[in-house]
């Protein structure tokens, strides 16, 4: 990519931006690669509470879509409940990064991708019992296989990618 | 306290601090909660075969292969250091259920007796773990985020797309769970 600064000028680095959840808010700042490191923290952090909890248990999953048990709709619930308050107050209070940038929010815009992905996403969810996030900690756990699933979902990605054009959205 | 610690954790624990998730990434640097951004990223450094999707600039994105790379750690030191070595309890009647398919191993966070290298030549095995990942990297991608990014983050930040995302999510998950899982398990 020749252009540094201008990053709209390329189309898809433009919809990341608009229509994915992913964060692209690049920092202007330029940091050595070490300063990653705090993401992994949270990371670990994140990690544990996955195994802790049980949240990449597959029977826990099996559990909460046959209304088995509360506890993935209590987790989901709380973090939701904390994240929005969150989210909330840093609006409010219009808080900064650390590094004294702007935190900032992008609206979603509604296409047929989040029914039609959505669907097939909890197909895929109830099947492997995990999203994205709890296969990183599966893997972890010692459950070595599951890096198998991991590179099927990210065949899948591909193949999203692949066909995004023809794809209803 | 290290009971409590290596005990199961109840539900509003880490719903707690999976929510506080979302603003210590604002906070540390502007980031939004989001996980399968990842096999994006993945297929934009390994794969990009000129599809527009995946050419952009990853490197601007490598927080985030830090955050799983964290993820996965996590996964290691929580299972060396911080578990009770008791099996999952589960609930009967997905006991009951699940022993009626011959799975009645429930000492991991996996059943082992579903998720193995011997079972991934099996054609239950494979359409779990293959076909199961790929739904799920497809969907991902499609609905433009996963559990995290649309089910926490958006949810967060009350976008209504999001909201249509997770029910979409928890409708895709309850009819495999109900009624297509049982055919699969009896493969």
């Amino acid at each position: 990519m020749e252009n540094k600064t201008n990053q709209h000028t390329n189309p898809a680095d433009f919809e990341v931006r608009s229509l994915d959840t992913m964060c692209v808010n690049e920092s202007e700042l330029k940091h050595p690669w070490y300063y990653n490191l705090k993401y992994s923290l949270v990371g670990v952090i994140f990690g544990i509470v996955f195994i802790k909890a049980e949240i990449i248990s597959w029977f826990r999953i099996q559990e909460m879509f046959r209304l088995q048990s509360f506890h993935m709709y209590g987790v989901i619930g709380t973090a939701v409940v904390v994240g929005a308050i969150s989210v909330f107050l840093i609006k409010k209070f219009k808080v900064k990064t650390i590094h004294g940038e702007e935190i900032t929010f992008t609206d979603k815009k509604f296409n047929k991708g989040q029914i039609i992905g959505g669907l097939t996403f909890g197909l895929g969810w109830a099947l492997t019992g995990a999203c994205p996030g709890p296969l990183f900690a599966q893997v972890g756990s010692g459950a070595i296989v599951i890096l198998v699933v991991i590179l099927s979902a990210t065949a899948g990605t591909w193949v999203y990618g692949k066909f995004r054009d023809q794809l209803p959205h | 306290m290290m009971e409590t610690i290596t005990q199961p954790w109840p539900w509003y624990t880490a719903g707690i601090i999976i929510g506080l998730i979302v603003p210590a990434l604002l906070i540390l640097g502007n980031k939004h909660f989001g996980i399968s951004a990842n096999l994006r990223h993945a297929c934009a450094v390994c794969l990009p075969s000129n599809i527009p999707f995946f050419k952009y600039d990853w490197k601007k994105e490598t927080w985030n292969f830090f955050f799983v790379g964290g993820i996965l750690v996590g996964g290691i030191i929580s299972t060396l250091y911080l578990g009770s070595g008791d099996a999952v309890i589960v609930h009967p009647d997905l006991a009951q259920e699940l022993a009626s398919y011959g799975i009645t191993d429930f000492s991991g966070m996996v059943p082992s007796q579903l998720f193995s290298f011997e079972s991934l030549f099996t054609v239950r095995g494979l359409v779990m773990m293959v076909g199961g990942g790929f739904l799920v990297g497809f969907g991902a991608r499609y609905a433009g985020g996963c559990t995290s990014g649309h089910a926490i983050m958006g949810l967060s930040d009350l976008q209504w797309p999001s909201l249509v995302a997770t029910i979409c999510f928890m409708i895709g998950g309850f009819v495999m769970a109900n009624f297509i899982l049982p055919f699969i398990l009896h493969l």
